[in-house]
């Protein structure tokens, strides 16, 4: 690497407050958009991390949501629609070191940028992936999106829309995501864990975050985030724990034949009946099923998922590098030169 | 007969002519070892002395049905005693190893060339797959040939008979009794393929003993038999003295990558999709990693093209190589990367087009799309090599205008170039040209960015305020700030005080900051294509070769230089009063272009397009350039440029 890195690996770990990671620039999102909570909270969790400024990198796409790197004052590329994770592998690539959070939404990451985000994900590039989904086009004005439900009616779809709506979750566990998680733009709490459970894993993190779009889409997660309903609406997952939900803390998640069943407890059925969280999981299948849970049938998954270890793909690349060089050696450029027959001219 | 008798038997006397020049090529099923035998022959001439240059012709279907006319491949070896530039225009020798190899090529055979034939496979169902009514090695279509009908399958397997191999196997071999026999013709020496058979086989000891046995076969058969009566010489070519080795196109942009990022001393990051013909650039790099070359096979052109921008954007050398279709692809990574002013390359290894097109001829159709192929006004460097070797220097001055400029940079080689090959003078890697890299480490108090390079001219920081969009003081790194070059500095993640943000939103002129001001806008419009211009003061100039005061010029780019260079020799020996000038700048071009144009009376421009550099000259210089378009996945012959020049100057 260059000498500028070499000087920054020695730099001490300045303390972080919230402030000192918001850039000079004015944040230009609707008035009562959820990405200023999105914002608010990283700066939050990210100033706890003890990650230097300097090595934090945020890389977007195109949409509303990508014009958080503006707001972040570490470095940032505001890229080209759907291909943030293109430019944040070649860039962990270059730097191995950097902390790298790719911002992306429905649109840009689930339909124009669909295909690179299904590759970085199972890669396993150490990158932190946070898609904005809102279920709908903001910065377009208003089409329905990837993740929109059918018959959402939009001026693009005037009737309805008639496209399947995609899982982004259960996308990226197809895709054989390590980490997978979901949380909400107004639920300040758990949304600053989440992150800060992303960013000590080690590998590509998934995290969908449910966000208003109040143009747009507004409400559309009014289930999950109106105070009065949400509890009944939500599954706060934990590592090792029942799947238990409800105002009453009286409801849970067991399973029927392959399928998911919501059940009430008492009257005969305990907890020790209902299906218990296991983010460590080898095989995605409970991660993949609980993505599959779907709001009116059943509550909705927050939390984390699915979080295991694989090694990186820097890690392996840069392991290929090191094995090769220990049993053969460097390269020198006159032997490269010279790596065909050779005859000499007199 | 068997090849032990072979051995035994005394040689038979045949006469030995001094030629200067030979043109030959290897014709067979794709199955049949063509390439292998080419490449071959090619090593043991360059090794003999001889200046070489090859045109591999390969099909687009990696088997396709075996004996059919779609399915043969071909080498073409031009060798000599004199410095040659291209393979050669027709054939003096064509070895046909089936019937199909016979039909596609043998209207390049001069007439009274040399034919040697695999009579056995000239059966009556390979006939007919080479839509031959019937067999024309008796019914006097070759009339006019020096034929050699030699029954290359059996005497194959007489050869190989004592080794222990399938039948199948032993077939394969045949390729070598036909290199035998061809090297016994131009007396090459067999060392060089002895030594390559005993590499390769190691671990194959029937394979080895097989081919090792056949080839000296072949060479005996020769030797021993009255079949051919006569053999030729071609004596060594006055070459500069030094170490060489045969380098393709393609091997020379590889090895310029690693030496180029190894000299200006920060990580080659290789980034690309598979596609034909840049897919070797991949192969190579990735069999290099112990020179910490870190190659990324994408999963499609345009991640390869984002992985390049977003290692660029940590300091390292992005790189990306493509062909055909997918520099469209690439258009809209390449438009950011000239927005946000990062030092990447982008090779384009060009082959006939539209679409998918001929996948693996060659063309030159790609130059405008280079030039203006992205949305906006979008300029940027382009570069293209002249020669398989050319692509060595081509690829390194690449880099070096990347990183001196932060800008992306197109080098547009092409089919011809990145599978030929030619004898290259291998350079002391002390002498290669120095590439400096400044990254800037930290804001200093004045204002000034602090580089780590020596010769620092860039300033940045605080000592300039901009105003944003918002009316709000930029403070910290100015992204845009520039030096006299109108060069931003490439400061990079992980250097603490220098956070800043790029991307593709027209930012605001030193701060960088997102702008929409109308004016701001038209100023980096006309800064980003002034930067551009500026490389000008830093190429060579355009060269004249000839005489300035001609009557023609013809004025070239890319993989043409080698056949206009030989027809423009050959006209000027036969006294026509023509020079001949070849861009390696594309853009900018040579600050003298326009008066190097402008001396001569009449321009020609051959070029394998419809006229795309004709029409940028004519554009800019307002010359009467006239053109010599072929589009028809083939290199020139030089006789087709001679024939121009005659024409315009007769
Ligand atoms: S359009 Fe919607 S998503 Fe976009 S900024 Fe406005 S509220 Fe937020």
């Amino acid at each position: 690497m260059s000498a500028a890195t070499a000087t920054a690996t020695t730099t001490p770990l300045p303390t972080l407050t919230p402030k000192d990671l918001a850039s000079d620039q004015e944040v230009r999102w609707c008035p009562g958009c959820g990405d200023y909570s999105i914002l608010a909270q990283m700066k939050k969790a990210l100033a706890t991390l003890g990650i230097a400024r300097e090595k934090m990198v945020f890389i977007s796409g195109i949409g509303c949501s990508s014009r958080f790197p503006y707001y972040m004052n570490t470095y940032g590329f505001h890229t080209i629609h759907g291909r943030a994770p293109t430019l944040a592998t070649g860039l962990k690539v270059a730097n191995p070191e950097l902390s790298i959070w790719v911002i992306t939404g429905d649109g840009d990451g689930l339909s124009i940028g669909g295909n690179h985000l299904i590759h970085a994900i199972r890669r396993n590039v150490d990158l932190k992936i946070l898609l904005f989904n809102n279920e709908i086009y903001g910065l377009t004005k208003g089409q329905y999106s990837p993740t929109s439900r059918v018959g959402t009616r939009t001026k693009s779809s005037p009737q309805g829309s008639i496209d399947n709506p995609l899982r982004p979750l259960s996308l990226a566990i197809g895709a054989e995501a390590t980490f997978v998680a979901r949380t909400i733009d107004v639920d300040i709490n758990h949304l600053t864990e989440t992150l800060r459970r992303a960013s000590a894993h080690k590998g590509t993190a998934f995290i969908e975050v449910y966000q208003n779009c109040k143009i747009f889409n507004d409400g559309v997660f009014e289930y999950a985030t109106d105070k009065g309903v949400k509890a009944d609406n939500l599954l706060f997952l934990e590592h090792g724990k029942p799947l238990i939900f409800g105002k009453d803390r009286n409801k849970g998640v067991r399973l029927h034949g392959l399928d998911p069943e919501v059940v009430s407890l008492g009257s005969g059925i305990t907890v020790d009946d209902l299906l218990i969280h296991d983010e460590k999981a080898e095989e995605p299948s409970l991660a993949y099923l609980l993505s599959r849970m779907v709001h009116p049938r059943f509550p909705e998954c927050v939390g984390v998922f699915r979080a295991v270890q694989r090694p990186t793909y820097e890690d392996l690349l840069n392991k290929q590098i090191e094995d090769i060089r220990r049993n053969r050696g460097a390269g020198k450029l006159e032997d490269l030169f010279a790596s065909d027959d050779v005859w000499v001219v007199e | 007969m068997t090849a032990s008798t072979t051995l035994e038997r005394k040689p038979v006397r045949h006469d030995l002519e001094e030629l200067d020049s030979v043109t030959i090529r290897f014709a067979g099923d794709s199955g049949d070892g063509m390439q292998l035998a080419g490449t071959q022959f090619t090593n043991a001439s360059a090794i003999l002395g001889n200046d070489i240059s090859t045109l591999p012709d390969f099909p687009a279907e990696i088997r396709a049905p075996a004996g059919t006319l779609a399915g043969v491949s071909g080498f073409q070896v031009h060798f000599s005693k004199y410095d040659i530039h291209t393979p050669g225009d027709n054939l003096n020798s064509l070895v046909a190893m089936n019937p199909a190899a016979l039909k596609t090529n043998l209207k390049d055979l001069e007439s009274g060339g040399i034919l040697i034939v695999n009579s056995d496979a000239f059966t009556t169902a390979d006939l007919h797959k080479a839509g031959y009514k019937s067999n024309p090695l008796e019914d006097g279509t070759l009339k006019g040939y020096r034929i050699f009908r030699v029954p290359i399958n059996k005497l194959n397997r007489e050869a190989v008979a004592e080794v222990k191999l399938s039948p199948r196997e032993a077939d394969r071999c045949k390729n070598f009794f036909a290199l035998g026999l061809v090297y016994w013709m131009y007396e090459r020496p067999m060392e060089p393929t002895l030594r390559w058979i005993r590499e390769k086989f190691a671990k194959n000891p029937a394979v080895l003993e097989a081919n090792t046995r056949t080839l000296k076969a072949g060479y005996n058969y020769g030797e021993t038999t009255e079949t051919m009566p006569v053999h030729y010489k071609v004596a060594k070519a006055q070459i500069k003295p030094g170490r060489y080795r045969k380098i393709t196109g393609n091997e020379a942009l590889a090895m310029a990558l690693v030496a180029a990022t190894e000299v200006a001393n920060i990580p080659l990051v290789y980034a690309s999709y598979p596609i034909t013909p840049a897919s070797d650039v991949l192969h190579h790099l990735s069999d290099l990693k112990r020179f910490g070359v870190r190659t990324m096979q994408a999963e499609d052109e345009i991640a390869a093209s984002g992985m390049a921008i977003g290692a660029a954007f940590g300091g390292a050398m992005g790189v990306t190589a493509t062909s055909g279709p997918g520099i469209c692809l690439k258009s809209e990574a390449i438009g950011l990367a000239v927005m946000t002013e990062l030092p990447c390359l982008i090779i384009n290894v060009q082959r006939g087009g539209p679409s998918t097109g001929l996948p693996t001829k060659t063309e030159q159709a790609d130059l405008l799309q280079a030039m203006y192929g992205r949305n906006g006004e979008c300029p940027l460097a382009i570069v293209a090599p002249c020669s398989p070797s050319d692509c060595f220097t081509m690829t390194f001055e690449a880099i070096r205008l990347a990183i001196a400029y932060m800008t992306p940079v197109i080098l547009l080689s092409d089919g011809y170039l990145a599978n030929g090959a030619e004898p290259w003078l291998i350079p002391n890697p002390a002498g290669l040209p120095k590439i400096s890299v400044r990254h800037p480490i930290s804001l200093t108090g004045n204002g000034t960015a602090d580089s780590n390079g020596e010769d620092s001219k860039a300033e940045n920081g605080k000592g300039e305020n901009g105003t944003g969009e918002n009316g709000k003081i930029a403070t910290g790194f100015y992204p845009y700030k520039r030096d006299e070059r109108l060069v931003r500095e490439w400061a990079i993640p992980g250097t603490p005080g220098l956070e800043h943000r790029i991307g593709g939103l027209e930012k605001e002129d030193v701060t960088g900051n997102v702008s929409y001001d109308p004016a701001n806008h038209e100023h980096m419009i006309h800064t980003r294509a002034q930067k551009i211009a500026n490389i000008a003061k830093d190429i060579p100039p355009l060269e004249i070769k000839g005489a300035a005061d001609a009557e023609l010029l013809v004025v070239g780019w890319g993989g043409t230089y080698g056949a206009i260079t030989t027809a423009v020799d050959r006209a000027q020996r036969k006294g026509f009063k023509v020079a001949s000038a070849h861009l390696r700048y594309l853009n900018p071009m040579p600050q003298n272009t326009g008066e190097v144009l402008k001396r001569f009376k009449k321009i020609l421009v051959p070029e394998l397009n419809a006229g795309q550099l004709r029409l940028l000259l004519r554009g800019m210089f307002l010359v009467d350039a006239v053109g010599l378009n072929k589009v028809q996945g083939r290199p020139f012959l030089v006789s087709e440029i001679e024939t121009k020049i005659a024409e315009m100057l007769g």
